[in-house]
Parts: structure tokens; sequence; C-alpha cells
């Protein structure tokens, strides 16, 4: 685009973005501060993951972004137009045909590979921040493994509901050391992280910092023996394709009542329904 | 009713996109707004568009308030996201506000001073009647024309300093930190802490500064002084070893003297907070200053109880492209994570025997 330097971001701001990559992926978990830059679109709307994708692609890639698991909500769309735009690259709404994907709270269902990198959009990297405002507080935390207190939110939560109430964002532990925020993916999305082959990268832009899972890399959900992590999803096969191995997103049909459960990633649903043509 | 799709993200977009442009041109019949008009006649809501977005361009920061329709905070935001393209040449050299081309210099604390008060155009006096006559095309008022001032302004604080009896302002040889390329640390430096509270959002820092004088972390203020002028901005490229000078921008200064009772270290003194905003800003630098001043409490060995001594709530808060960003992402698409929440409630509603 005119005036701009390929996908925005000048070259020395990448640079710098790409240090703080590097040793994201060195340390997997933690949270890397950078200088993050404003982005011609509002915090909170990506721009940590537009940041991060800005800094890694290459005039060959191809680009897959979702919001909600979707490619055509309008967020996927305006994010996806960007680049298109400032990148002049392909894009995609096939996961098979990406070799970049930027998400919002979705990991793809159609299993990532080693050639594919999927990039997060996060809001609050701070997995602790419910329990500790602080942040020279929790980076101490982070520091000494000190996650006690992550523990006990759980335990109370189980001795009030019988169960954790955590539904989304659910809290993991990468590489048996640091506690991590997924993003708010659902925690159904959680055991898709652990020995992905793909790698994964974190931006939060407004909280202004970076993070990381290499390839195959140890992701546990944490929970007890005796309370083993559970995943939470509609009891229903979807209603357009009738998978029952991805995430249903709930349709509201009309005012009485009525809810039609569908795949929240279109891309595997509408795949699935192509192929029973 | 059928599913329906929200296929069709791309063509609402552009139709909303559309919809906005006719709606910010307004009724056609009406002339179009100038940028000139806006720099020229909207002067205070261009200094406050320059202070938050962080760039002294009075142009650009009218342009940016005529393309969001007098949002001062979207405009703000246009600001930003260009500033932070632009190439950086050279740091400037600090500017000397002691030597500020004078429009308006006020002090709360002497009655008279060296160099004499000077009200300057201040909405302070006037009677807040609306004046109908302007519902019609105006005649131009000329106001007086200023005599050369006539003798220095030696900064109040400094007139203070002779005596000792006021904190001194020590020169610092660090490089001050830079926000917009480092992220915050903390602990955080005053250098860091003014910058964050010079880009912070006006409202944001009055109602911070106005919750010091109801209890929450008081510092018994005084407006030392306040002034609003032109100054030169000077840099000195390397190649060159002398200091050039590159422009002039017009700034408003806060000096805030504060009682201090002393501790076991330092005896009984006057303390400082201060506050420095692109343009005519005085609501703002007066609350900056105040902020400032609270924000040293730790440094001062005070007790930190209220939020506006707070370091990480203050700075963490302060910036309005941030804070808008984030409430306003509430409006995206949440359809997954509220999906999990609704099947994780039924389930608990479930398990206790509710029935549905």
């Amino acid at each position: 685009m005119k005036g701009y330097n390929f996908a925005y971001l000048d070259e020395q701001t990448k640079r710098m973005i790409r240090r703080s990559l590097l040793k994201a992926v060195a340390i997997p978990g933690h949270q890397v501060p950078f200088g993050s830059r404003e982005i011609p679109l509002p915090y909170g709307w990506g721009t940590g993951g537009i940041q991060v994708t800005a800094s890694i692609l290459g005039a060959g890639d191809v680009l897959k972004v979702i919001d909600q698991g979707a490619d055509d909500t309008t967020n996927a769309v305006s994010i996806r137009r960007f680049f298109a735009r400032t990148a002049g690259i392909a894009t995609t709404t096939a996961t098979a045909d990406a070799t970049v994907i930027q998400t919002r709270h979705r990991i793809p269902e159609t299993p990532l590979r080693e050639d594919q990198i999927i990039v997060y959009q996060v809001p609050q990297p701070e997995p602790l921040f419910r329990l500790e405002s602080s942040r020279v507080e929790t980076k101490r935390m982070h520091g000494l493994a000190d996650y006690g207190s992550m523990h006990v939110k759980l335990y109370e939560d189980i001795a009030r509901f019988g169960q954790i109430s955590i539904s989304y964002d659910y809290p993991v532990m990468v590489n048996d050391r640091y506690l991590m925020s997924p993003s708010p993916i659902p925690a159904f999305d959680n055991p898709k992280m652990d020995m992905m082959p793909a790698l994964q990268l974190f931006g939060a832009g407004r909280e202004k910092r970076i993070y990381a899972i290499p390839p195959w890399t140890r992701v546990t959900s944490l929970d007890f023996q005796d309370h083993p992590f559970r995943t939470i999803n509609a009891p229903y096969p979807c209603g357009l394709c009738g998978a029952t191995d991805s995430y249903l997103d709930e349709v509201v049909t009309d005012d009485t009542g009525g809810r039609l459960y569908v795949c929240s990633d279109t891309d595997y649903c509408s795949r699935r329904r192509g192929a029973a043509e | 009713m059928a599913y329906v799709a929200v296929k069709g993200g791309e063509r609402a977009i552009d139709a909303a996109h559309d919809w906005l442009a006719e709606e910010r041109r307004g009724d056609p019949a009406v002339p179009p707004l100038g940028v000139a008009q806006i720099q020229q006649q909207l002067g205070r809501a261009v200094n406050r568009v320059m202070a938050e977005g962080s760039l002294y361009d009075p142009q650009l920061a009218a342009l940016a308030i005529k393309q969001a329709q007098g949002d001062l905070i979207e405009a703000a935001f246009l600001l930003r996201a260009y500033r932070t393209t632009l190439p950086r040449f050279a740091h400037s050299k600090p500017v000397d506000t002691g030597a500020m081309r004078i429009e308006r210099r006020i002090s709360a604390i002497f009655k008279d001073l060296p160099g004499g008060q000077m009200l300057g155009p201040t909405y302070d006096y006037t009677h807040r009647l609306l004046d109908f006559s302007l519902l019609d095309d105006e005649a131009v008022a000329q106001g007086p024309v200023a005599e050369a001032v006539p003798e220095a302004m030696p900064r109040v604080p400094d007139i203070l300093g002779h005596e000792g009896i006021i904190e001194p302002d020590v020169p610092s040889e660090q490089e001050p930190g830079d926000l917009t390329r480092e992220p915050l640390s903390f602990p955080a430096g005053r250098d860091v802490r003014l910058q964050a509270l010079a880009r912070g959002d006006e409202g944001f820092l009055l109602g911070m500064g106005y919750s010091t004088q109801r209890g929450y972390g008081g510092s018994h203020p005084f407006a030392g002084e306040i002034r609003m002028g032109e100054v030169s901005v000077e840099i000195e490229p390397a190649e060159l070893g002398f200091a050039i000078d590159i422009g002039d921008v017009v700034l408003t200064e806060c000096q805030m003297v504060n009682q201090f009772q002393g501790s076991k270290t330092v005896p009984p003194r006057f303390t400082r907070g201060y506050g420095l905003v692109f343009g005519f800003g005085e609501r703002k630098a007066m609350a900056m200053a105040l902020v400032d001043r609270t924000l040293r409490a730790e440094e001062l060995g005070e007790d930190v109880t209220a939020p506006a001594q707070n370091v990480e709530f203050v700075l963490y808060h302060s910036d309005n492209i941030e804070a808008t960003g984030f409430v306003e992402h509430l409006k995206l698409p949440h359809y997954v994570d509220f999906q999990s929440e609704l099947q994780n409630v039924r389930k608990m509603r479930a398990e206790r025997g509710t029935p549905e």
C-alpha cells in the first residue's frame, strides 16, 4: 500500500517483535514484554495478533483469519482485509491451505500441521489477574512458579459448585513450568494445544506482551486427580453437518425456545457438508 | 425462522462505511466544515487531540477531528495511528519554559511577582451564559494588542528555590524513557510517569486529581504557577555540534507547590507536582500536576492508600486509546465464550436439581 511498508509495520519494529518472539519461543509460556505499537484498529480488537502476524508474514504466505471460529464474522473480515490491503498476500478460509492462521477465541477443528503457525489474539495475557491485580506481584509469582493461589481458586470452585466453574480462558501449564492464559478459547479447545505440531504464538497489544508455545510442547489444563479436567460442549450434533466432534454455537431460531446448534468452525462445517453432497 | 447465516460481513462493513461517510458530511445543503475552520475556531479541541494523540500538528489534529465528527478520542486515535508510522530523525533538547513567550501566566501563591500576573485568553471569569448572538455570523471583536512583555518572567518555584524552602529540581543526565517504544515496567521512573500522564486522558486525570482533593491521597496543593505560551524546540544534530531551532510549540505548564511535613532525613519543605501539556490545556495540566505529586508518595515516604497514589493503577488506566478499545471490544462477538458459559451454568443448575 502506498506510503506504508509491507504489512504496515516498519522493518525496525518487525525486527523488535521478532526478537521478542524468539525469546518467547525459547521460554515456552513466559510473557515477554514488547514495545507494542499503535495499529489502525482499536486495542482489544486484535492489535497484538496483528503485530505478530505482520512480523512473521512473508510475500508467499497464505493467511486465514477467524473470529469465534468463523471466517465471515465482521472483525475477521476486517483483519483479513487489512493484511490483503497492506501486504497484498493471498488469503483463504480453508484451514488446510493456510500457512498462518490468526484467531480470536477458537482453535480450528482441522488439526494443524508442522508447516503452519497459529497466532492468537490475547486480551489479557496474565492468567493470575483475577487473583492478583498488581503486575509487579504477578511477575514475582511467575518467577517463583508460585501458583498456589490458582489451585486454591480451583479448589474453592469445587467446594462451592462441585466443579471448576471456568468454561473459557481455562488456565494451562506450559512445559511444566509457566502458568499461561490460552486466550479466551473455550476449554473445549485446550487439549488441541497439547503437543500441537504447529507453532503457537500469542500477541497482547494493549498489555504489550508476547508469548509462545513451540511445536510439540506439553500443555496441560490445571486440574486435580479426583477432579480431572473436562471439556464443555452442547450435547448435540451439528444441526447443519451432523458433526459430533466439533464445538457448537447456539443459534436462537425463534422466541419460543427454538435452538439450532451449529459448528462454530465455519470452514470445518461447510467442508463436511460439501463432502456429504 | 430458518438459520440466518452471518455471511455478508464484507458487504455489511462496506455499507456501514458508506453510511458513516454520509452521516459525517451531514446535510449537503449546509456548507462543509473546513479543516482551517476547525484549526482556527475549535482550538481547544485541537489542543486536546494533539495532547492525547501525542503529536504536535494542529492541521492534522483538525483533520482528525473532522474525520471523527468531533469525537475527540477517536480523533486522538487517528493521530496516534499515524504518528507511530513516522520515522524519528532526532530527539529535541529539553524545552526551556522559563524562556516561554508568555500568553498567560498566573500564580495563586503570590499576589505580585516578577513579571506580574497575566490573564491571557481565559474563560475563567466569563459568566457561563449562552451567547445567542453567536447563532448568527458574528462580527469579529478585536482583542487588545498586547504590549511587548516588559520583563522576564522567572518560573515561580525557581523564585522559591532561592530560599531552599522548596525541593530542588535536580537535572538528570539519564536518557528519559519512552513509552511509545518500550512497554511500561515497574518501578516506573518519574520521567515515564510524566510521559504517561501527558498522553493520558483529560477526564481520567481530572477525576484522579479531584479525588486527591476529596481525601483520597491528599497532597495540600497550591497552584504555584500556570503558564501558557510558545517555546522553541531545538535539536542538536551530531554532525553539526550545535543546536538549531526547528520550530515552536504552544505548551501549558503547571507547577503545584505542595506542603511536606519532612521526614527523619529531610527538613519540612515544599514539594512539587508537575504538569505539562501540548497546546492550551490548563485543566489537564493542573490535574496532571496533582496526580504527579500523589504518585510520588512512595518516593517521599508517604503511605500509599489511595488510587491516585497507586502508580500501577494510574498508569495502566490513564490512556484513553487503550481504554476505549478494550471497553468497546465487548461489542465484538463473544458467542463462543458465552456458549461455554451457557452450557456450564445449565450443567451446574441441572446438577443442583434446578427446574428448567
